[in-house]
């Protein structure tokens, strides 16, 4: 059976080989410690399952460290001229893009037709976590395709990733510490004090301030927590249901929707949801850390603005 | 109860205000939240790795890169921008457009892995609309060019997020369905999807004028 174990092996595999690049990188002003960021990661995720929690949670700390002192520089990378690569863009053409598409279709055939696959009678593929277990399969194969396209050796390949992922930097761990951020957060009980704080202080009698509450402390706390799931139980159960459905008689099912769509609006302001506006600023090269946000702030606000009054007209 | 837990938060506002490296101002956060919460050193530590070992799989879009960069070595976004530029009617307006409706209509399917940052917008989108740009006003400059491109990612997430709540399988709507059970109101996941009907349309007409109007303003 595949399951997640294979695909950490494969990213461990990819991390020590560029920890390994990294080290002999002589054009690198900080290459040992770069290597050892990235070494650190792999044993992360080749010996995460079975490492004890609080040496993961020590290198956790020691990866910030290294981030956060400036240890982590780009290497030299020998680029391609300009020339040589529209002769290859015009001889390779549309090849190009099957590896990408696979990728994508990949992903979806596995995700969507797990259920199916058995080998000898058990699932081929793990169900839990389908979709991430597709995607680290999806792209083994289209590496494949990629070499055997342009006829590239893999060490090509490697020098090609790493050239993204000293583009990438430090970036490619912060949505990884914002979740671990979330749950030492959840286990707190953060949410739980935010939205308190907001119940206590405002006169949710009234059913206007009461949804406004709602929205508002979803869209706040989901840029908190960088996740509106997480926001949603706490302002559900702070607000949503004894106030609005049980005081102002609210309709659950829209009230649901919308709140959660708040919180989405506020996903698009947030940097803590790395995943989605902080690591494009890094793989499309923008020099401005909150480009991205800025991008979407008014799409996002006019947005907010409209749900709020289906809110109060549907629920 | 005591209110000393929401010192993580203003960590995380003050660190991101002053432009700390994110990376040290989310573990600081997470130390000091741990610690205010009366945890000991020892568990806060466990509570990082637990969490790293539980969240690793938010790193796997890494494994992308071998397969765009060794493409991106044979020309994949010269070929992507070229072929945008080839076909003269195609302006910076229609690229985004079709993408932002295409991924909406495939996310709300449930076609979520179709796209995303490193997928679709790093290798395609982005160049496909720079070129597009260009072919509309000439050389863009460098700020322009990296204005494009963060609009290309913010299309894909406003596409994204409100596509995908639209999915009655998708862990959102199950996750609504479920606090909800657990206080005794069962709603159908196919009510909550539909009610997400009305927030998806405005934020697509909001995001497409949006769209117009950049592409406009670069045009001038």
């Amino acid at each position: 059976m595949i399951g997640l174990p294979h695909v950490y092996l494969l990213a461990g595999i990819f991390l020590a080989a560029m920890a390994l690049l990294s080290a002999r990188d002589r054009g690198n002003p900080r290459r040992h410690s770069t290597a050892l960021f990235w070494g650190l990661l792999s044993v992360g995720f080749l010996a995460g399952d079975t490492l004890p929690a609080e040496a993961l949670g020590a290198m956790v700390i020691l990866l910030a460290l290294i981030a956060g002192a400036g240890g982590l520089r780009s290497g030299v990378h020998a680029p391609v001229d300009a020339h040589v690569l529209q002769e290859r863009a015009d001889r390779l053409g549309h090849r190009l893009l099957l590896p990408v598409l696979l990728v994508s279709l990949l992903t979806l055939a596995i995700a969507l037709g797990a259920g199916h696959l058995r080998l000898d009678g058990k699932p081929l593929v793990a169900p839990v976590q389908t979709t991430v277990i597709a995607l680290g399969v999806s792209c083994a194969f289209a590496l494949l395709f990629a070499l055997l396209i342009t006829r590239a050796g893999p060490r090509e390949a490697l020098e090609g990733g790493r050239r993204l992922l000293d583009a990438i930097g430090w970036a490619a761990l912060l949505p990884l510490l914002l979740a671990v951020l979330g749950s030492v957060f959840a286990r707190a009980g953060v949410g739980e004090l935010l939205s308190g704080l907001l119940t206590a202080s405002l006169p949710l009698e009234l059913h206007a301030v009461a949804l406004l509450a709602y929205a508002l402390g979803m869209a706040l706390l989901t840029m908190v927590m960088g996740n509106a799931f997480a926001a949603f139980p706490v302002i559900t159960i702070g607000i949503g249901l004894p106030v609005l459905v049980s005081q102002h008689h609210a309709d659950p099912a829209p009230l649901a929707a919308l709140g959660m769509l708040a919180g989405y609006c506020g996903t698009l302001l947030t940097p803590m949801a790395a995943n989605f506006n902080i690591v494009p600023v890094a793989l499309l090269g923008l020099r401005d850390q909150h480009a991205v946000i800025k991008a979407q702030a008014f799409t996002a606000l006019p947005l907010f603005v409209c749900n709020l009054g289906l809110l109060f007209v549907l629920s | 109860m005591t209110w000393l837990p929401l010192a993580g938060i203003g960590v995380v506002i003050l660190g991101f205000a002053l432009r700390m490296n994110a990376a040290m101002v989310v573990v600081l956060a997470g130390v000091v939240t741990g610690l205010a919460a009366g945890l000991s050193p020892r568990e806060v530590l466990v509570a990082f790795g637990e969490g790293f070992r539980n969240n690793r799989f938010l790193a796997l879009f890494l494994l992308m890169l071998p397969v765009l960069g060794l493409l991106e070595r044979y020309g994949l976004r010269e070929h992507a921008a070229g072929w945008i530029g080839r076909r003269r009617g195609v302006g910076l307006f229609r690229v985004l457009l079709s993408y932002l409706a295409l991924r909406q209509i495939t996310a709300a399917l449930g076609l979520v892995s179709l796209g995303g940052q490193a997928q679709t917008v790093r290798p395609l989108l982005a160049p496909m609309a720079e070129a597009a740009a260009h072919a509309g006003k000439g050389d863009l400059c460098e700020e322009t060019a990296e204005e494009v491109r963060a609009m290309c990612a913010g299309t894909d997430n406003v596409a994204l997020f409100f596509g995908e709540d639209l999915f009655v399988a998708f862990g959102a709507v199950l996750l609504m369905q479920g606090v909800y059970a657990n206080h005794g109101i069962a709603l159908e996941p196919i009510d909550i999807a539909l009610w997400g009907m009305p927030t998806a349309a405005c934020a697509f007409v909001i995001h497409a004028i949006r769209l117009k109007r950049f592409s406009r303003r670069l045009q001038q």
